[in-house]
């Protein structure tokens, strides 16, 4: 016992010693996401290509940043305030987060007392944006995706009969379905089945997918993350019934799930900010070394990861902070330049962002065709 | 109930002085702390949690240590008290602008709620023996979250509007809410934008008061039928001690008071979804009252202290956090079990708790 004791404090010291040498001069960069636990495939994603920008950045020689990610397990109360809380114990200036929407809207609310600036890789409800000024998105915000993807369906797909499953505990998903529905109506586009689902009942979708063929859709809509998705698509398969399926950027990532066939995807149809097939130099870079480092393609999470880094370290060069601010001091800087700054990322040429926080940039249209993204 | 001993009645009431002095001395220290600026923000906001987990531990440790029932589903409980505190709190926004007056009354509504539901749930739940009470119970904590997620309430000038959610085809704006209302709670995402308006200092007068109204229940009349009843049912029901009544007024107050820390618990964070109460925390609050002792009430409150502590205390493992964490609950069971150090801390304790561990841990 006393060996198994004398090794974790030994472990606990070479960790509190690690954590203590910092360089001078450096931005505190923290973030917050689930690292462990079911949804830790995004908090992994952000975390690991925000490494990769923290380490070109620093790498250019010119602004320094550190950089610190802690667990908040996806968990919307004590647990995501116990992350930030850490965070701001170490000294964090700047935070890229939260990487969910359900641990954001607790600690923007904390944040927006605190005056921490806060920037969202891919938080996006508008609740985490809604009445806060310091709270800024990297994502498109849940109404845009919906009005987005009703407006592609009113013009390439007339006459659709939709259906919607989405799942009513989370956010996200409600909240794409809520303004989908509105747009739709107002678009003409007609919506025969709406089925909902939970997080404790995403494992069985016979039952929506039944009602959805009685209600004769062609057309299923399903502003969903990809793994549930995924059961869907399997699930239609067997049952023989074969409509056009159409996804928002949750479903960024369905071909790299493991033991999933990705020829169930074929055709599927989805708006994404990121394709990690495009052509452009700097994507190719980072999904390359994305690749090197972690062994997997890099999805959209880890994109708006990457991009993150690069827009606060663009904000924070417009508005001439120094390491030695505190961070309430750099957050009224960042906040009064963030609106006028423009960014080119790999998730977006030319982003932009208004005062609420939501950013703007094109969303794109592809199609899965042979397990890649193309273009329709 | 047997002769009650001189000697045993001394050395109770003397580890319940000491259990109150301990909390308050606890309370001084920090709050000595706190206004020095010694306490960091991870450290600081951590005291209200662990003072509704002191709350929601203490009042298993009734149901499971005292009255012998083993029950999985007081995070259920907790739910009810946390979300009926929020509505009421958020409702009375405008009408009582004091902070202090309105976590009272959220407190209190929270717990004549989850009492309420106790009383329900307990009619047939209380029927059971063992394993049977331990599954239905678990099962009843799962209805009570999903039947929460159904749930979608606002507030404005009309009142309160609250739709039950059952088909899920329902959104907030279904409330039809008049200008300057406000929603609540928007069904499966939880209450959201809760003003937050719990601190330590309401934390620990809630525990005192959890304290004062366990163990002075303990020590009762009504406590002893209580401990008579989990040490032998037949025997307790052939002196004449009706079963029904004893088990429900433990089980009530358990629940009360699990609802009095779900209101505290959710008037601390602006964004509260009813999956936060499943059956993995009503597990913990149980890890918490196993690890202190089964009816040994002081227990229960340092092991809720040091076990909420560590996984916090462990971030420093990053990737290898939660897994260190197992590593050192197992560890932690084991040591405790040992008998080498059983013998050393019953040396310490205050009373005759070897007779009395053995006792719970039947149950």
């Amino acid at each position: 016992m006393k060996k198994v004791f004398a090794i974790v404090l030994a472990m606990a010291m070479v960790f509190a010693l690690s954590a203590t040498a910092f360089a001078d001069g450096a931005f505190k960069i923290g973030s917050s996401g689930p690292l462990t636990g079911g949804a830790a495939i995004y908090g992994n994603a952000v975390m690991n290509a925000a490494r990769i920008a923290i380490d070109e950045v620093n790498a250019e020689g010119g602004m320094q940043f550190e950089f610190q990610a802690q667990d908040d397990e996806a968990d919307s109360g004590d647990k995501a305030i116990n992350a930030y809380n850490t965070l701001l114990d170490w000294g964090m200036q700047v935070m890229i987060g939260t990487v969910t929407s359900g641990s954001g809207i607790t600690v923007s609310a904390q944040a927006a007392e605190d005056r921490m600036f806060m920037l969202t890789p891919s938080g996006s409800s508008v609740d985490m944006i809604d009445g806060k000024d310091n709270v800024f998105q990297v994502c498109f915000t849940d109404p845009n995706q919906g009005v987005g993807s009703a407006d592609y369906m009113a013009e390439n797909f007339a006459g659709a009969k939709v259906a919607v499953i989405y799942r009513n505990d989370d956010a996200y998903s409600q909240g794409i379905r809520d303004t989908f529905v509105k747009e739709a109506e107002a678009k003409g586009v007609e919506v025969v089945y709406e089925g909902t689902f939970t997080n404790d009942t995403a494992t069985d979708f016979s039952v929506q997918l039944t009602d959805a063929q009685a209600a004769g859709a062609d057309m299923l809509f399903l502003p969903i993350y990809y793994q549930p998705a995924s059961v869907i698509l399997s699930q239609a398969n067997q049952m023989g019934y074969a409509p056009t399926v159409f996804g928002v950027d949750g479903m960024d990532g369905i071909l790299t799930l493991e033991n999933f066939d990705t020829s169930l995807a074929e055709g599927v149809m989805l708006l994404t900010p990121f394709s990690a097939d495009a052509d452009d130099a700097r994507t190719q870079a980072f999904v390359a070394e994305y690749q090197n480092r972690y062994g997997e393609v890099p999805n959209q999470f880890a994109a708006d990861g990457y991009d993150a880094v690069y827009i606060v370290k663009a904000a924070l060069e417009a508005a001439g902070c120094t390491p030695d601010m505190s961070f309430e001091d750099i957050c009224e800087a960042l906040v009064a330049v963030m609106p006028t700054i423009t960014v080119d990322g790999i998730t977006g040429q030319g982003m932009t962002w208004a005062a609420s926080g939501e950013v703007s940039k094109a969303p794109m249209a592809v199609v899965i065709r042979d397990g890649a993204y193309v273009t329709p | 109930m047997g002769p009650v001993n001189r000697k045993t009645l001394f050395k109770d009431s003397r580890s319940d002085l000491f259990t109150y002095l301990g909390v308050i001395l606890a309370f001084i220290v920090i709050t000595m702390l706190k206004n020095r600026g010694a306490l960091n923000r991870s450290q600081s906001g951590l005291l209200v949690p662990i003072c509704c987990y002191i709350v929601m531990a203490v009042s298993l440790n009734l149901t499971v240590g005292i009255l012998g029932d083993l029950s999985l589903g007081h995070a259920g409980f907790m739910s009810v008290g946390a979300f009926t505190g929020i509505i009421t709190s958020m409702s009375l926004i405008d009408i009582i602008p004091s902070a202090p007056i309105r976590l009272t009354i959220a407190i209190f509504v929270g717990a004549f709620f989850a009492s309420i539901v106790g009383f329900l749930v307990g009619i047939p739940v209380l029927r059971l023996k063992g394993d049977y009470l331990a599954i239905v119970t678990l099962a009843f904590g799962e209805i009570l979250k999903e039947l929460i997620t159904c749930l979608i309430v606002g507030f404005d000038s009309k009142g309160l509007h609250i739709i039950f959610n059952v088909s899920g085809s329902k959104t907030a704006n279904d409330l039809n809410l008049l200008e300057g209302g406000r929603v609540i709670i928007k069904g499966a995402q939880g209450a959201t934008g809760t003003k937050t308006i719990a601190n330590f200092t309401a934390g620990f007068i809630l525990v005192m008061i959890t304290l004062v109204i366990v163990l002075n229940l303990i020590r009762s009349r009504h406590g002893r039928a209580i401990m008579a009843i989990r040490d032998n049912r037949i025997a307790a029901e052939s002196v004449g001690i009706p079963l029904t009544k004893f088990k429900m007024i433990a089980f009530v107050t358990s629940t009360a008071l699990a609802g009095a820390a779900g209101a505290l618990f959710g008037l601390n964070y602006s964004n509260l979804a009813a999956a936060k109460f499943d059956f993995n925390t009503s597990i913990l609050v149980l890890v918490f009252v196993v690890l202190g002792g089964l009816g040994n009430i002081w227990g229960s409150i340092l092991a809720t202290v040091v076990l909420y502590i560590l996984p916090e205390a462990l971030r420093g493992f990053a990737s290898y956090r939660m897994l260190i964490y197992a590593i050192v609950l197992i560890l932690v069971m084991l040591t405790t079990n040992n008998p080498v150090l059983k013998s050393l801390f019953s040396r310490w304790s205050f009373r005759g708790n070897k007779q009395e561990s053995e006792g719970g841990s039947n149950g």
